[in-house]
């Protein structure tokens, strides 16, 4: 383990504080002293290739998880199935009238398959998504897309993660860099766990601050250390002074404050990175704050 | 009735529409206020529409999943559990029975397929679920659910969620705050409603991720389906020719604007900051009101 690449992963806990924005500039500074391999972990909603100028250069059907589906000419109507399921999945038929799974609702569990006494039920193994390997002008992207409403988005977030951290074994890449999903379930649990460094992106609000203590919380479970940026931290002062004395109070370094510039939006809607973009004061502050990091990582 | 306002994006506004929604419709003071009215919060993993509707807690209950529970003087090691557990999520190795609780999903089929009656199931917490009314709002009610730290499953914390609160306003208005993506807690949080409220933004990201938001709720779930778009003005036109193209219609959109941001910062409702917006809500939510009656 002892070559295993660094991985610097970049949550928030809640969505939209800019974490694909950050990851993108992390990628562009980075590039240009380190040798990286890059993956979405956002996967149900991922848009790093938005602004990564991506070449696609393989892709992969996932398929992870069971689907039950039940023979309307086999069923018998006794209900065994509805009684099986915890999921609220099978809606129940009458008389005569064929049981239905219900696909949003199904967990694959198979509890029904292995209640049904006639036989009607069979379980699928339907894909669930695709995965893909991409060139970016930044190094290797590792990137997915959940099929609506897909379950199972761990697995993928693990499976991607994976693939970039194989990546930079056989190539000797110096860093991983994981753009991670919202929230502290379980994608964000596949994004961290074992990771270098949890950058949080974190808005001065107080929605944001409550988020952030929970996923702060979360990296303390797995033993991630963790550092925080403030983004448009000239939202609210006040807000922001707070998250400065939460990150003091919790010994967690505050490695920046982006301040709130329509440019960032100008970057995205051009497909590239604000860093590339712009030489502003939010570039200023994501070279800033990548100087920071980037002792963190060498240094740790 | 039961409005779920969600997103695909992250920070986008759900939860801005959906407070913002409810207060709007709980000021109404003639025929046209819902009876009966409450806002769910499914976001269980990140809750935040407590900051902005301060309610008062008047409960609260765990939620959990079952764990099964092996009985070493009864099992004999026979391996069934593990070969019909779909998730991995126990174990036969040698004499000794594992469960991992992160990989169970509390399904109940190792304990039904136990040949010995070895295994009981028993509830391991994930996390609670809470509930209020709301200070100046008279009759409406408020729930949410907040999921324990370092736990992976959203979805009972949900289902548990809606299974207490919906019967409460049996025949009112019901607005479901979702949690960002498009994945199963998203899912979880839509089953079962009448309208999905998409809240977007006129970027390239916002875009991306609505598109997905449309597929899982018009088309996986067949809900009819509205878009919000919020901080109208930056970015482009991408989300507007889309919705065009695809007749999704857009209910809504609320300019940028600062006020909005910093009252957003200190946890301030956008109809308390902005009120002239309450007609905006109300209109909203009567649009909401013909599209779903044009359904049935």
């Amino acid at each position: 383990m002892a070559d295993d690449p660094q991985q610097l992963v970049v949550l928030s806990g809640k969505g939209g504080t800019g974490k694909t924005t950050v990851a993108a500039a992390l990628a562009h500074l980075a590039a240009q002293e380190l040798s990286l391999s890059i993956a979405d972990a956002d996967v149900d909603a991922a848009n790093l290739e938005l602004v990564l100028d991506v070449q696609q250069v393989a892709s992969h059907e996932f398929v992870s998880g069971l689907l039950a589906e039940i023979d309307p000419d086999l069923c018998i109507s006794c209900g065994q199935c509805f009684e099986a399921c915890y999921f609220e999945a099978i809606t129940p038929g009458g008389v005569g009238v064929p049981y239905e799974i219900n696909p949003t609702a199904c967990e694959g569990c198979a509890a029904c398959y292995y209640r049904c006494p006639v036989d009607a039920i069979s379980l699928l193994t339907p894909p669930c998504g695709l995965w893909y390997e991409s060139n970016t002008r930044f190094g290797p992207l590792f990137h997915a897309h959940l099929f609506a409403g897909g379950e199972n988005s761990g697995k993928l977030v693990t499976l991607v993660r994976q693939q970039a951290r194989l990546r930079a074994l056989d190539d000797h890449r110096d860093l991983v860099l994981v753009d991670g999903p919202p929230g502290i379930g379980c994608p964000v649990i596949s994004a961290v766990a074992g990771a270098t460094l949890a950058l949080m992106v974190v808005e001065p609000t107080l929605s944001g601050a409550h988020d952030l203590s929970r996923v702060v919380d979360l990296a303390a479970h797995f033993g991630v250390p963790a550092a925080v940026v403030v983004n448009k931290a000239d939202i609210s002062d006040k807000r922001t002074e707070e998250i400065e004395a939460f990150c003091a109070a919790r010994a967690i370094p505050l490695v920046g404050r982006i301040p709130y510039d329509t440019v960032v939006t100008e970057a995205m809607v051009q497909g590239v990175p604000i860093t590339e973009f712009s030489d502003g004061p939010v570039s200023r502050a994501l070279i800033h704050t990548w100087g920071i990091i980037k002792e963190k990582l060498v240094g740790g | 009735m039961r409005i779920a306002v969600a997103s695909g994006k992250g920070g986008t506004g759900k939860t801005t529409i959906a407070v913002s929604l409810l207060l709007s419709l709980a000021a109404l003071e003639d025929e046209t206020r819902p009876s009966k009215l409450q806002l769910l919060d499914c976001d269980v993993e990140e809750p935040n529409a407590a900051i902005f509707v301060k309610p008062v807690i008047e409960g609260q209950e765990e939620v959990g999943i079952l764990l099964p529970e092996v009985d070493p003087a009864l099992c004999t090691h026979c391996g069934r559990c593990a070969e019909v557990c779909a998730f991995h999520a126990i174990a036969v190795f040698g004499e000794k029975v594992l469960v991992f609780p992160q990989l169970c999903h509390g399904c109940g089929s190792c304990t039904y397929n136990c040949p010995t009656g070895a295994i009981q199931e028993r509830m391991s917490p994930i996390g609670t679920i809470s509930w209020g009314s709301v200070p100046d709002c008279p009759g409406v009610r408020f729930g949410q659910g907040k999921m324990n730290v370092g736990e992976a499953m959203a979805n009972p914390a949900i289902r548990a969620l809606k299974k207490k609160m919906l019967p409460e306003v049996d025949g009112g208005v019901t607005i479901l705050d979702a949690p960002p993506g498009n994945a199963c807690p998203v899912v979880e949080t839509l089953r079962g409603a009448d309208f999905a409220l998409l809240v977007t933004e006129p970027t390239p990201f916002g875009l991306h991720d609505l598109r997905v938001a449309v597929q899982v709720a018009r088309g996986e779930l067949q809900i009819p389906t509205g878009v919000v778009i919020n901080r109208d003005g930056i970015g482009d036109d991408g989300v507007l020719a889309f919705c065009a193209e695809n007749d999704v219609p857009v209910l809504l959109s609320i300019p940028l604007d600062r006020r909005i941001a910093e009252a957003y910062a200190d946890g301030i409702p956008l109809v308390d900051a902005v009120p002239e917006y309450r007609q905006d809500f109300v209109g909203l939510y009567h649009k909401i009101l013909t599209l779903v009656e044009g359904e049935s």
